[in-house]
């Protein structure tokens, strides 16, 4: 199970990644959500995928057994999620008054901050 | 029945059953306090006219609290607090060495230095906006990610501040910034992604969070671990939220584009959170390791490449900076430029190095908010123009503002008696000391040349050569008149620390080496966390 889901998390990698290398603006975006996912279940996977073991120690014992789910990383991947869904939502909104602002959502074209035909400073006194 | 089954189980193997010292409860203050005040802030977010009477005292307590933080570090040593009263390793610690506390505490100056100067920089639709909240928030995620003493806790703090640095960038919502926020907040997202990634393998690797934990079993381990992999990933994010070369390129697309307040506070804020994660991860965590596979070779393949980076990284920023006409851009480059300076000592890793990196650190914290703080006043004097051909004659117009920059100007170049100079000065002698290439000094001085230049340049350009034009000497008392004491306070303030560290550096580098001896050696660290008898 682990190894198949490692694969996955792999294939949302190289989609992620191929995405990001777009020039524009939406395309980095599903890009971007997809890289939050991918570690989501990449961190989900350290923990062990197991299903009917219940994650209790024993009264006995000072670990968790080797058959149950790790806990800890769920926990992590809520706290994941919770944030890279908070940043999507605010990314996109950036990425959407960009757009009408700039009037583009190609990144090679938005260059009111950098411009294009910046001068070079004075080079004499 | 559950009653019947709690007397039965015995909590204090995992379960601290002591009250809290009430002195401990100064860790978690800088950040509880932060986010309670920037909470109330926001309940008062249409009483523009009073939002400041409330944040410059708040942001003073901020650096009372900081500074007695610190005093209590220096005098107990690392302090732990442990969040809910679980035992280490369960429970989250806040951990604070020399280093945390040195760093929150120049945070917490300067920004208290913004707040003053925020007054008449931001006006009452900025405030509504939520400038001072945001502020706020931004310093509890700066606080946090200075104390915290575990790794995913540290990434949370990461995207706290990051979250609260996006409202600030696009407070306003112009064009210009748009786009540096766009490109900004991509970059800043994925490597922050990256951390996680990072992160996420060394659970998998060890099965903890807590940093101590990491540092004992990372010592531990036999050399047959991927350790090198994960530290390459925590590397590769740090070092691009810290903006080193080649993934710098978010930080001069953005700086200038906010108000000047916001650009002072970033400058000096956020890509120090970087290389305190570089030091605090790279240098404490991942160098146990390297030192006990490889003790007689002096710098590894992972440390040789952050070299590399490190003086491409200053030699573009000095370069980019030489080819700006636009004051506040010229500045985002320097901030890079002194990125890669803190970078080598992070890959030369001794203690004089890692010294001389955290005076840096602190040096740049305060010279690089001074400076903008300097840019915006220059560029009011001059009609809000912030180009370096259009802000002219400043001494003419204002001597007192002329003099302050070239004294900064001096600093950021790292010339004596100003702070930049000796952190310099540790550095170079520390890359001569170690068995490292030739290019590594070299560029240090060749990156301290260059800044001259480029700084020298604006100066003689747009602050020394007279106005010529006699109808725009006629604008200067109109210009004169929009400089008020607001703005004078923080910048004097910060020029005040800045002299005196360079000329009484003596406790600053007391300070550096220590906290670069905790780093390389975190014995007490360890032991403020889990008691003395687990490090033999």
């Amino acid at each position: 199970m682990e190894a198949w889901m490692a694969v996955v998390v792999g294939a949302l990698f190289a989609v992620s990644i191929y995405l990001m290398l777009s020039k524009h603006i939406i395309r980095i975006l599903i890009g971007a959500a997809i890289l939050g996912n991918a570690v989501n279940l990449l961190i989900f996977t350290n923990g062990r995928l197991t299903r009917e073991v219940p994650p209790i120690i024993g009264v006995d014992e000072s670990v968790l057994s080797a058959q149950a789910a790790n806990p800890l990383p769920q926990a992590l991947v809520l706290t994941a999620i919770v944030i890279a869904f908070s940043f999507f939502a605010f990314l996109l909104v950036l990425g959407y008054r960009a757009y009408q602002e700039l009037g583009s959502d190609n990144t090679d074209e938005m260059r009111v901050a950098e411009p294009v035909d910046d001068q070079t400073p004075p080079l004499g006194y | 029945m559950a009653g019947s089954s709690e007397a039965e189980i015995d909590l204090t193997p995992a379960m601290n059953l002591e009250p809290v010292p009430l002195l401990d409860w100064l860790i978690i203050m800088p950040v509880a306090w932060c986010i309670v005040i920037g909470t109330f802030l926001l309940m008062m977010r249409k009483n523009t006219a009073q939002q400041h009477l409330v944040a410059i005292p708040a942001m003073a307590v901020q650096v009372l609290i900081t500074a007695g933080l610190l005093s209590q570090i220096i005098i107990n040593g690392p302090t732990t607090m442990v969040m809910g009263r679980w035992l280490p390793p369960f429970g989250i610690a806040f951990t604070v060495d020399i280093l945390g506390a040195v760093l929150a505490f120049t945070a917490a100056v300067v920004a208290l230095a913004c707040t003053i100067y925020g007054i008449k920089d931001v006006n009452h639709s900025g405030r509504r906006y939520g400038f001072y909240s945001f502020l706020f928030l931004l310093m509890a995620g700066v606080s946090g990610a200075f104390l915290t003493g575990d790794i995913f806790n540290l990434y949370v703090w990461f995207e706290v501040l990051l979250i609260a640095s996006f409202g600030l960038l696009i407070l306003g919502s112009e064009k210009g910034q748009l786009d540096g926020a766009t490109k900004y907040a991509f970059l800043n997202l994925v490597a922050t992604t990256l951390f996680l990634i990072a992160t996420a393998y060394l659970y998998g690797i060890f099965g903890t969070l807590n940093m101590a934990d990491i540092a004992l079993k990372i010592a531990q381990s036999d050399g047959t671990l991927p350790l090198n992999t994960v530290a390459g990933l925590f590397v590769l994010a740090f070092v691009m939220k810290a903006a080193a070369f080649p993934v710098n390129f978010w930080l001069p697309a953005s700086y200038h584009t906010p108000r000047v307040v916001v650009s002072a506070l970033f400058a000096g804020l956020l890509t120090k959170v970087g290389v305190y994660a570089i030091l605090r991860v790279y240098t404490m965590l991942f160098s146990l390791q390297r030192e006990a596979l490889e003790p007689t070779v002096n710098i590894d393949a992972l440390s040789f490449a952050v070299a590399i980076v490190a003086c491409l990284t200053m030699l573009l920023g000095a370069i980019g900076a030489l080819a700006q006409t636009n004051v506040r851009r010229l500045l985002g480059f320097l901030v890079v430029s002194g990125i890669g300076m803190m970078l080598i000592g992070v890959a030369i890793g001794t203690r004089e190095a890692i010294g001389g990196t955290i005076f840096y650190a602190v040096h740049s914290i305060l010279v690089m908010t001074a400076l903008y703080i300097a840019a915006g006043m220059a560029a009011k004097l001059c009609g809000g123009a912030e180009d370096m051909t259009k802000i002219r004659g400043i001494y003419q117009k204002n001597t007192l503002l002329a003099a302050i920059t070239l004294m900064l100007f001096l600093a950021v170049a790292g010339l004596p008696p100003f702070s930049g100079f000796w952190p310099k000065l540790m550095l170079v002698k520390a890359s001569i000391e170690l068995i490292i290439p030739w290019w590594a000094p070299f560029s240090i001085l060749l990156t301290g040349f260059l800044t001259t230049i480029a700084v020298a340049r604006v100066w003689a350009l747009s602050y020394w050569k007279p106005e010529d034009d006699a109808e725009d000497m006629a604008e200067t008392e109109k210009g004169n008149g929009a400089l008020g004491v607001s703005d004078f306070v923080p910048l004097i303030a910060l020029t005040i620390i800045v002299v005196a560290v360079g000329l009484f550096p003596q406790s600053v580098f007391e300070l550096a080496y220590q906290s670069a001896e905790q780093l390389i050696n975190p014995v007490a660290y360890i032991e403020s966390v889990f008691g003395s008898e687990v490090v033999e």
